[in-house]
């Protein structure tokens, strides 16, 4: 049975359009998908770029088809969702990695979906507990003093405190178990679908 | 003192006691990052008395390079000197959001609007 945390809207692929990029875990080093991470980053940020105008109908006074922070705000989410896919996905499970967004009228919803092993999955809910019960401005700020003191930490844990803190996003995420994965045993693996939902 | 890499690059200018961020900082993770705060740390100890982060033309920044900045934002809180600026470019939304973020760690941080 899938665990919900936060407000998690489900794809509406009949009602909006959309774009779905997936990767697979197995066939290139973390390095190289790094690179490929970016550019994909950009190719979303310039699909929005392209089509929302279709959304709106109009272009805004400087020729922009969307403002700019959201833009920004675009490859910034989508650059972070696929960073945290690929570092977290459990490679043993041999399951693709997928980002997707769906333009609805006034906003931008982001899902991704990656596997994730039984010992991450518990820290992970645990994080998004935290996450959704306190303020997020001051563990944000609390976030970046405690990394400052621990010169071991190798993960910053500000990626989506900077999304809903930065830039208003709404998350949520989804815990499930998958049959379409290639794990070796013919088990479910286990997979998270993380929601990130902002306002154009 | 310069980092000079594919897509981005950072540079001490001991005259001009001035750190420059340029291109995309897109490192996979805070050990990536290591010898961009190892440089920051340097050109701090360097200078006798200002020293001011030029990012006007950063392009974008992944929250790994943002946690390197507000460490060492904090760094440099906590040993009171040098002085610290900040030179941003107010066309960039995220630019002004980053400085927000550095001034609540910081209050005497100098915000400078290119």
């Amino acid at each position: 049975m899938a665990e919900i945390f936060g407000d998690f809207i489900e794809p509406q692929k009949d009602e909006v359009e959309y774009l779905i990029v997936g990767f697979s875990s197995a066939s290139l080093p973390l390095k190289q998908r790094w690179k490929n991470k970016g550019l994909s980053a950009d190719f979303i940020a310039g699909y929005l770029q392209t089509f929302f105008v279709g959304r709106r109908g109009n272009a805004l006074r400087n020729g922009e088809t969307i403002p700019a922070h959201s833009h920004n705000a675009t490859k910034y989410i989508a650059n972070e969702l696929l960073e945290n896919a690929m570092k977290f996905s459990d490679e043993s499970a041999r399951y693709s990695t997928r980002i997707s967004f769906y333009l609805h009228e006034e906003r931008l919803i982001f899902y991704v979906t990656n596997s994730i092993s039984a010992v991450n999955r518990e820290k992970f809910q645990i994080y998004i507990r935290k996450l959704l019960s306190c303020d997020a401005n001051a563990l944000y700020i609390e976030q970046m003093e405690a990394n400052a003191l621990d010169p071991e930490s190798t993960a910053s844990g500000l990626g989506f405190l900077s999304m809903n803190c930065d830039y208003s996003a709404k998350l949520a995420w989804k815990f499930d178990a998958s049959l379409d994965g290639d794990s070796t045993d013919g088990k479910p693996v286990s997979v998270v679908t993380t929601m990130v939902c902002v306002d154009v | 003192m310069e980092i000079n890499q594919e897509g981005y690059c950072v540079s001490f200018n001991e005259i001009k006691q001035e750190i420059t961020c340029q291109g995309s900082l897109m490192l996979a993770g805070t050990e990536e990052y290591l010898p961009i705060l190892e440089l920051l740390k340097q050109a701090s100890e360097q200078v006798s008395d200002s020293l001011t982060l030029n990012i006007c033309n950063l392009d974008f920044i992944n929250s790994s390079g943002i946690n390197t900045m507000t460490k060492f934002v904090i760094l440099v809180r906590n040993q009171k000197t040098p002085q610290l600026s900040i030179h941003y470019a107010a066309e960039q939304a995220w630019q002004m959001k980053l400085v927000s973020n550095l001034q609540r760690l910081m209050p005497d941080l100098l915000a400078v609007e290119q």
